[in-house]
């Protein structure tokens, strides 16, 4: 039977996590619970409902403070972030139902590390940071671009927790979210687009092409963002889309690949 | 080990293994049936039951995350007459083999009982995860809104 450890706070729940790093952090469990009977775990950390772990706050400079344990359903409807990074609060309400949305937190969703994790995208165009925190050492951040170090990979060290993610306030860019899967809802993305530009009269100083389901990571286009700085927005910066996706059950590279390159366009045509 | 939670307004203990699912415990030494395993995996809703006010998918909660917790099942909604909702589900036929009907009645009164207008388009996004392979959803939808008629 498997041993759970129960922290009634974050402080207990960083020291448990040094105790016991065999032990798996369990929030939501709604990734968790579906794989442990193909992959059973000795031992699990519960996470959800500890307190410290979860909320949403305004911080410095106007930046929201998302608690890593914080449900999607919360912060799809959150005002702060509707405010100051709407296209999160777009990507919290696609993911799975509502049941899904009412249990899956976004510090799971950045865990899992899924190509096909609908906020990943979205946070790497917000340019947001991962707090990181571990009993002996504290908390770091890191800029989420490199927190994805390959597939499945994250610089997160074994005695750490993700506890939140900082998201810097957008509300003057022009941000872009569009998930592309069977459904709008429930289903894997095949592709997702998230974008953000900023223009100083009229012009591009700031472009950011983020794609989730396409590599083994989610991945900026920097080919595409290069293409955009210095002049008005011109569609045809798409075509300097460079990706390579795999064939899978949901889709074939080919399909994909050219996927990726109507929704990109379909998008700077409508800036 | 035990776990005490309040369930459809009473205090309840069970004993169980934490990593049980609430899905079984409640089938099972609770004896409470209307919460139905469809999928198991979190992907058709039919054994959907309220935690703490929030409709999730108890396939998918590891019993030991309710202690304290305050739960509804669709027992909890059925008393001695129908609720408009349930009587709505009758008359437009949205009801066929009944597997995800408890699920969804309780999916339904939850989003009834939220604030604000409620849209054939907010129905669907609400319900996009509960899996209905009879009715073709067109009259679960019907239901809602007429049940949603005496809300406005
Ligand atoms: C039916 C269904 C539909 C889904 N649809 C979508 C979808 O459309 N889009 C999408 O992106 N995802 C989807 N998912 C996947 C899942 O719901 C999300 O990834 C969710 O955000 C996971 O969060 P959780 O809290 O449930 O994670 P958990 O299952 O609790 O954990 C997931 C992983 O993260 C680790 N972890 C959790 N929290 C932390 C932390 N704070 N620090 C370190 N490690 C941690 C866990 O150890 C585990 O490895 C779906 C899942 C289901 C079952
Ligand atoms: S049985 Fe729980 S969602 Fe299908
Ligand atoms: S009535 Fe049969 S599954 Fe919905």
């Amino acid at each position: 039977m498997s041993r759970v450890y129960r922290p009634k706070d974050l402080a207990e729940a960083l020291q448990m996590r040094a105790d016991h790093p065999e032990a798996a952090p369990l929030a939501g469990g709604t990734d968790l619970m579906v794989t442990r009977h193909s992959a059973p775990r000795e031992a699990y950390l519960n996470l959800f409902n500890v307190e410290g772990l979860s909320g949403i706050e305004v911080i410095q400079g106007g930046a929201i403070r998302v608690g890593a344990a914080t449900i999607h359903r919360q912060i799809a409807c959150s005002p702060e972030i509707q405010r100051a990074a709407p296209i999160l609060a777009e990507a919290a309400r696609v993911i799975g139902g509502r049941q899904i949305q009412n249990r899956g937190t976004i510090g799971g969703n950045i865990a899992n590390a899924s190509p096909a994790g609908d906020t990943l995208p979205v946070l790497l165009a917000l340019d947001a940071q991962i707090e990181v925190q571990s009993a002996a050492r504290g908390a770091r951040l890191i800029p989420i671009e490199g927190f994805f170090k390959g597939y499945k990979q994250l610089d997160l060290a074994a005695d750490e927790l993700i506890t939140a993610v900082i998201v810097p306030d957008h509300h003057q860019d022009a941000l872009y979210f569009r998930k592309v899967g069977t459904r709008a809802a429930v289903a894997i993305s095949q592709v997702i687009l998230a974008g953000r530009v900023k223009r100083v009269e009229g012009r591009v100083i700031e472009a950011r092409v983020a794609f989730g389901s396409v590599a083994p990571t989610p991945i900026r286009a920097r080919e595409v963002e290069a293409a955009l700085i210095g002049h008005p927005v011109d569609p045809r910066a798409a075509d300097a889309l460079d990706v390579h996706p795999i064939d899978d059950i949901r889709g074939t590279a080919v399909y994909r690949r050219a996927v990726a390159h109507r929704v990109l366009r379909t998008w700077l045509r409508a800036l | 080990m035990s776990i005490t939670f309040t369930l459809n307004g009473e205090a309840r203990a069970v004993e169980a293994a934490p990593m049980d699912r609430l899905l079984d415990v409640l089938r099972g030494p609770l004896g409470l049936t209307g919460a139905k395993e469809g999928c198991g995996e979190g992907e058709c809703g039919a054994c959907a039951v309220e935690i703490d006010g929030r409709v999730v998918n108890s396939c998918l909660i590891p019993v030991f995350q309710v202690e304290g917790a305050t739960i509804r099942t669709i027992e909890g909604v059925a008393g001695e007459r129908l609720t408009r909702l349930q009587e709505a589900f009758l008359a437009h036929g949205a009801v066929q083999c009944g597997a995800c009907t408890p699920a969804l009645v309780l999916g339904c009164e939850a989003l009834l009982a939220e604030e604000g207008q409620i849209s054939r388009a907010g129905v669907r996004e609400a319900l996009a995860g509960h899996l209905c392979r009879c009715t073709g959803y067109q009259k679960i939808i019907d239901a809602v809104m007429d049940a949603a008629e005496d809300k406005r």
